[in-house]
């Protein structure tokens, strides 16, 4: 039950009771998006929200989630780097 | 200084390249190998199996000849994604994930449970429960069994699902079983908040939510188990930031990354404690900052204070009691709740004699070093309640069936 599930908000249902709409995987259902209706991490139509019990925890930022694929896929390119190195090697 | 994988021995996997792609892959609870129908956005991206034999590969190589490493991932939806994906697999032989005590159904202990089948077995009420709650045994049954027996067991996705039920039947009294640490408590504070606002003074909240730093200090205070570091846990983070996690690094000189649910996640943080053990540091690293900030989230913090206080102490299943671990509701709130307007009968039941939950739960044993596992205690017939929650490690043990029978002792 923890695990949480990202979706898009694709509308805003109630503003009074911050009922938003999401799609997760071509579904949608209402959810309640309290949590992120101020401040820095406010919500609106086209964000990504992290889902759990039918409540909004958390918009999902795209430039970290950027930054972290790029760490990832980085440390792919450093690893043929050695490969590679190590092939060209010839140590006697 | 990184060293590459290749001095000790080449990866230090244990699988072969072929066996450890499919292992990547998302299985049903059977194990078959499930396609999956569509690309889901933030989630197949941190899924690919060879970035994570490359992540892997990079541990490999950090790790210390004659060092053995335990990592615990503190919180059971890790544990659930480790088993899914096989992510032990692909880890060299002398890292070790120990499975941590944050599954919030695991710890409810079986008197808990009794307290709760005695409201749904009152005439007039309807007893609401997310789902994974209804196969776990107290010491009168479950709350599948009391429903068998005619009670009226409800299960919901959300607080807010029981709440629209009081709403739907103004005769009844409907009572919500909150569990869950801090990831879930605001979802009930709202719906209080909620309830109060539209008036329904029909709904009631039996309140079991817990908290996770009294939790891992007493896993850190444990005599019985040395850990390097710690895979900190996700969404309990969006909502309490990382800043409460600093005494673990600052008194306790042991790193912990805050990690993601996917498999790229769990390694990336593994590798990040790993990096951080080879060049001798201890800090609160963030590798899930696409969803949690340092800060935590304002608004539930608040929605928490507002409803609920600190219990002075409260039983969790293995680890005994624990002050100040646990919410109840504020006196504000004491008409929506459970525990002051029925007789719960509150009694302490002690946990069946072959059950090593507890020890599972502190991560002193693997599930499978448990006598009854896969025995007498199946997620059919469950005797602990880590073989009922699928973020139990004993159910997801036995749900993937990948593990590997290393049978050396966790203790030192
Ligand atoms: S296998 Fe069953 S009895 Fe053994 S520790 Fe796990 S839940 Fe308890």
């Amino acid at each position: 039950m923890c695990l949480g599930i990202p979706g898009q908000i694709v509308d805003v249902v109630d503003p009074k009771h911050h009922i938003a709409k999401v799609e997760v995987s071509g579904v949608r259902r209402n959810v309640n998006v309290a949590l992120l209706a101020n401040g820095p991490d406010a919500v609106g139509i086209g964000d990504w929200v992290l889902i759990h019990v039918g409540f909004a925890m958390s918009k999902i930022d795209e430039a970290e989630a950027q930054a972290t694929r790029e760490f990832l896929e980085q440390l792919g390119a450093a690893y043929e780097e050695e490969l590679r190195e190590l092939h060209a090697s010839s140590i006697e | 200084m990184r060293r590459p994988a290749a001095q000790y021995g080449g990866t230090g996997c244990r699988l072969e390249r072929r066996e450890r792609r499919q292992l990547l892959a998302e299985p049903d609870s059977a194990g078959r190998e499930r396609k999956a129908a569509r690309d889901v956005r933030y989630v197949d991206e941190y899924r690919s199996p060879d970035l994570a034999l490359r992540l892997a590969e990079q541990i490999a190589g950090l790790v210390e000849p004659d060092r053995q490493y335990k990592l615990m991932e503190v919180c059971g939806g890790h544990t659930h994604t480790i088993y899914k994906h096989g992510v032990e697999n692909l880890l060299p032989p002398a890292v070790d994930l120990i499975h941590g005590p944050g599954c919030p159904v695991c710890v409810i202990p079986m008197g808990r449970v009794d307290d709760a089948i005695a409201l749904a077995e009152r005439p007039n009420v309807i007893f609401t429960t997310f789902g994974d709650m209804m196969r776990v045994p107290g010491g009168n049954g479950s709350l599948l069994e009391a429903k068998a027996r005619g009670a009226d067991v409800r299960m919901v996705y959300s607080p807010l699902d029981a709440l629209r039920i009081a709403r739907e039947h103004p005769d009844r009294e409907v009572v919500f079983f909150a569990i869950g640490f801090e990831t879930t408590t605001p979802s009930t504070a709202l719906t209080l908040l909620r309830a109060r606002a539209e008036g329904i003074r029909n709904f009631f909240v039996f309140a079991n939510h817990v908290t996770i730093i009294p939790a891992i200090r007493a896993i850190l205070a444990s005599p019985d188990l040395r850990l390097d570091g710690f895979i900190g846990p996700g969404h309990v983070s969006t909502v309490i930031g990382t800043v409460p996690y600093r005494f673990i690094a600052r008194d306790h000189g042991k790193p912990l990354v805050v990690a993601g649910f996917e498999p790229l996640d769990v390694l990336q943080a593994a590798y990040m404690v790993m990096v951080q053990l080879a060049e001798g540091r201890s800090e609160i690293e963030n590798q899930y900052s696409r969803v949690v900030r340092e800060s935590g989230n304002a608004r539930a913090l608040e929605a928490i204070a507002e409803t609920m206080e600190l219990r002075t102490t409260f039983e969790w299943r293995g680890l005994g009691f624990i002050s100040q671990s646990a919410l109840k509701l504020r006196d504000d709130f004491a008409d929506w709740d459970a525990e002051l307007l029925y007789d719960v009968p509150g009694v302490r039941v002690a946990d069946p004699k072959a059950c090593q939950c507890g020890e599972v739960l502190k991560g002193v044993i693997k599930p499978w070093e448990c006598k009854v596992f896969g025995t007498a205690c199946t997620p059919e017939k469950p005797i602990g309640t880590c073989m009922v929650s699928s973020e139990g490690a004993c159910a997801a043990y036995y749900n993937y069936g990948r593990f590997s029978r290393r049978l050396e002792p966790l203790t030192t």
